[in-house]
């Protein structure tokens, strides 16, 4: 039974996860909305698969930290996590915006085609692997081999970069403003163009985020590993 | 999969609530850990030639009380504590000898752990039902380590659980998997070390006590072990006065850290910190992949 207290038109729709399932909160937004626009979500206390597969323009506040795969294959819905988020936060997100106040684990946006994850803190490993699409904006430092395979959209990194950053790199580009431990093979930093200068200012307006888009480098594909390469003899 | 969670309290009131704030993280990690788990708790140590053997026999029917016997007459200044089919014995005999003639008198006995600080409990089962069965949450000490295991590369027997000790208070608990336990096992056969059962985890806790025992400090003997480890692994470890915890390159198995003016709490998933005192304004953060991170009591 679906326990959901409503108010009026404009008051947010509230579970509580210490007392409510994840699984009802996932079918009441996955439901006939009547007019809900927002939802508010207390306790969630680390579970996992919080507002996953969300198809509707709704605001979702989650007031603490989430588990594996919170707002994943979210499509429409801005969700607004105001703790720290475990493994694979808007993994295959479509479209809408999610934010996580604090740190995201590993696999972050991983494999999104659209929309925008703000990850005002640090991000694990593998943030923005094999993206299609989506923009990513941290606050804070990337752990290894982010964006490995990334092959379309965007990710501003405000801090620094660990190793392997874009390794196999498509056509996805990353803007990084801190150091950058070691770059994956075929990734080489780039010149800013003004595009690229445009691209990281209106991403962190965004993201409500303000550095100068001038700290920012760019890091792209060398499109080496586009061609089979017989005199490379499987060295790259 | 696997859950891994440690506990270790700063203020000397909250020793005696040690078990209780544990078992909620252990039941926490039940879904990481269905098949089995275990528990080493670090108490106040006992003191002289003393040593506490944990033991324990997986026949519920056997006769502790005839083994009290037996092990009297073998042994100096002896206690033992039963619960269950678990029994914490306390000697002053030479632990070494004691644990040989122990697996020639009583063949079906297991020596989970010995040291002048640790007790070891560990068995299949649900948490909760391992939980209860050996009444976790009465447990005082300053510090602990647990698992809860999903097998996926030996079979689910009490002697698979986690934790593992070799030597003196000393345990690890391991979430992932290693692909060369079979290599690192025969090297350490080679120099006289004993094995007790065919779970990858156990060699990597020889494997690192090998090293200690060679005069390495926790972050040398963990270098090495980066050297020789093929897999995945986070490990939690547990010393008498420490816990430490390293998680592999890749860290693709998970592990979160709450920290306040009271306690370090650590657990693979944050919902096993959720239900901790003061949890909200807990500093929580996510080891760095390669990095030692150890806290004293």
């Amino acid at each position: 039974m679906v326990r959901v207290v409503r108010t009026g038109q404009s008051a947010p729709a509230q579970f509580d996860l210490s007392k409510q399932s994840v699984s009802e909160l996932n079918k009441f937004v996955h439901g006939h909305l009547e007019g809900v626009t927002e939802v508010r979500v207390e306790n969630p206390d680390g579970a996992h698969s919080i507002a996953v597969a969300v198809d509707a323009p709704l605001r979702i506040e989650i007031g603490g930290n989430v588990g594996y795969f919170c707002a994943g294959l979210n499509k429409q819905a801005t969700v607004m996590i105001d703790g720290n988020a475990g493994p694979g936060v808007a993994e295959n997100m479509m479209s809408g915006r999610v934010e996580v106040a604090g740190f995201a684990s590993g696999g972050a946006g991983a494999s999104a085609h659209g929309g925008l994850l703000v990850i005002h803190g640090d991000a694990g490993l593998r943030c923005g692997i094999s993206l299609k699409g989506a923009d990513i904006v941290v606050g804070g430092d990337v752990g290894s081999f982010s964006a490995f395979m990334a092959q379309a959209g965007r990710i501003v990194i405000c801090g620094n970069a660990a190793e392997g950053l874009g390794d196999s790199l498509y056509e996805a580009v990353v803007y990084v403003r801190g150091g950058i431990r070691s770059l994956g093979a075929d990734a080489e930093v780039q010149p800013m163009g003004a595009e690229d200068t445009a691209a990281v200012t209106a991403l962190l307006a965004a993201a409500g985020i303000g550095h100068p888009a001038r700290e920012f480098k760019r890091v792209g594909s060398a499109r080496k590993l586009y061609h089979w390469n017989v005199d490379a003899n499987q060295e790259y | 999969m696997c859950g891994i969670v440690g506990l270790l309290v700063k203020k000397p009131v909250l020793r005696e609530r040690l078990g209780e704030m544990m078992v909620p993280m252990l039941i926490g990690m039940t879904e990481r850990g269905p098949d089995s788990s275990g528990m080493a708790v670090f108490t106040e140590p006992v003191t002289g030639k003393r040593r506490k053997l944990s033991l324990y026999c997986a026949d519920a029917s056997f006769d502790w009380k005839h083994a009290e016997g037996v092990l009297s007459e073998r042994c100096d200044d002896v206690s033992l504590a039963v619960g269950a089919n678990h029994a914490v014995l306390t000697t002053t005999s030479e632990p070494v000898a004691l644990r040989a003639w122990l697996r020639t008198e009583f063949p079906d006995m297991r020596v989970l752990s010995v040291g002048r600080s640790i007790d070891l409990y560990k068995d299949v089962g649900l948490p909760v039902e391992v939980a209860e069965r050996y009444h976790f949450a009465t447990l005082r000490g300053t510090h602990l380590v647990g698992h809860t295991r999903m097998a996926t590369e030996s079979a689910v027997t009490p002697e698979n659980a986690h934790p593992y000790t070799a030597g003196e208070d000393w345990c690890l608990v391991h979430n992932g998997s290693l692909a060369n336990p079979g290599s690192i096992q025969r090297k350490l056969e080679k120099l006289g070390v004993h094995f007790e059962s065919d779970c990858d985890t156990e060699c990597a806790c020889r494997y690192i006590h090998w090293r200690l025992d060679e005069g390495d400090t926790l972050e040398q003997a963990l270098e090495k072990a980066f050297e020789d480890f093929d897999g995945f692994f986070t490990f939690l470890m547990g010393t008498h006065d420490k816990l430490a915890l390293v998680r592999d390159p890749f860290a693709c198995k998970p592990a979160v850290v709450a920290e306040t003016d009271d306690y370090v709490a650590i657990a693979s998933e944050f919902r096993s910190l959720a239900h901790l005192p003061d949890v909200r304004h807990a500093r929580v953060f996510e080891p760095k992949p390669v990095q030692v991170y150890s806290w004293s009591v």
